[in-house]
């Protein structure tokens, strides 16, 4: 094989990433440049969607789908749902941004200051290369089960599997009340006024 | 090409999570649309979410990938409340604009 070839076959993983790191950025940045909501909810999607890319990209598989899974298919269906629900004729006189952007840029330039002090200054740690395959295997200090199997390479959804219902088993069952708790409120405040609810004021 | 554009590290993702955070921040101060502004929020987790992922990678460490989890279920259930919400608000006042809410502004 030609030198140049391999060497842009070993360049996959980083040709991937900034063309989804692009594509993340440039719909972020047309979520909140878009005049229309609609447009805004797409381009929001395709960002999900980039970021989910990345996600695989890290190792992280089972949050990529994840990511998809929720964001890309709930979360974006509500978004929509809500749209089409409250969509009305936009006062055409009121632009779709405040007057005070100014504020706004001084506050990200100043993050962005910030951020790049922090990259600059930070410890070679985060330069160096990283290494994905820790992440499809299972921790030894985990149960019977999971003990048989420490140190295999049984993939990364597995992995994870094991960690979210060993060590954070407690937090799991938290966030599945929290959920519940979401759920109860979202149905609270969007049910209408029950007539024997209205007569008592 | 340069070896800082082929050798992709945690500095990379990082860059990439602080970059939506910041778009998702302005968007938040920016827009006159609550939905729009809910959406900038959703980008904010997603901007968190990659640096926890990057950092997880980076430690050999899955307590990363179980928190990212964590963080998408605390999203979708912000984003059930938030829309809940605008649905009530819209009932209110007819009006999705942040402009139209000020009763408590004195």
């Amino acid at each position: 094989m030609p030198s140049f070839l391999s060497s842009f076959f070993d360049a996959g993983p980083a040709i991937v990433f900034w063309v989804l790191a692009l594509t993340a950025v440039t719909a972020a940045v047309w979520v909140v440049a878009a005049k229309s909501p609609i447009h805004s909810a797409l381009f929001l999607l395709l960002t999900f969607l980039a970021v989910a890319g990345i996600f695989i990209l890290t190792g992280a598989e089972f949050v990529g789908a994840v990511q998809i899974l929720v964001y890309a298919g709930g979360i974006m269906v509500l978004f929509l749902f809500v749209i089409m629900l409250v969509n009305i004729e936009e006062t055409a006189k009121l632009s779709a941004f405040h007057k005070e952007t100014r504020w706004a840029g001084v506050l990200a330039a100043l993050l962005l200051i910030a951020v790049a002090y922090g990259l600059a200054s930070g410890s070679k740690m985060l330069h160096g290369p990283s290494d994905p395959k820790s992440l499809q295997t299972i921790p030894a200090e985990m149960g019977s089960i999971a003990g048989k199997m420490a140190g295999t390479s049984p993939g990364n959804s597995q992995a994870v599997g094991m960690v979210l219902y060993g060590r954070y088993l407690v937090p799991f069952e938290v966030a599945s009340i929290l959920l519940l708790v979401a759920m109860i409120g979202a149905i609270v405040m969007g049910k209408k006024k029950l007539e024997s609810e209205e007569v008592d004021r | 090409m340069s070896k800082s554009l082929l050798e992709i590290t945690t500095g990379h993702y990082l860059v990439l999570s602080f970059i939506l955070f910041t778009i998702g921040l302005v968007g938040v101060m920016v827009r006159r649309n609550v939905l729009v502004v809910l959406m900038s929020i959703e980008l904010i987790m997603n901007a968190v979410n990659i640096n926890l992922v990057a950092f997880s990678r980076q430690l050999g460490d899955l307590s990363g990938n179980v928190f990212a989890i964590f963080v998408i279920t605390v999203a979708a259930g912000e984003a059930a409340i938030g829309l809940g919400l605008i649905i009530a608000l819209f009932r209110l006042k007819n009006s999705v604009q942040i402009d139209d809410v000020r009763e408590m502004n004195g």
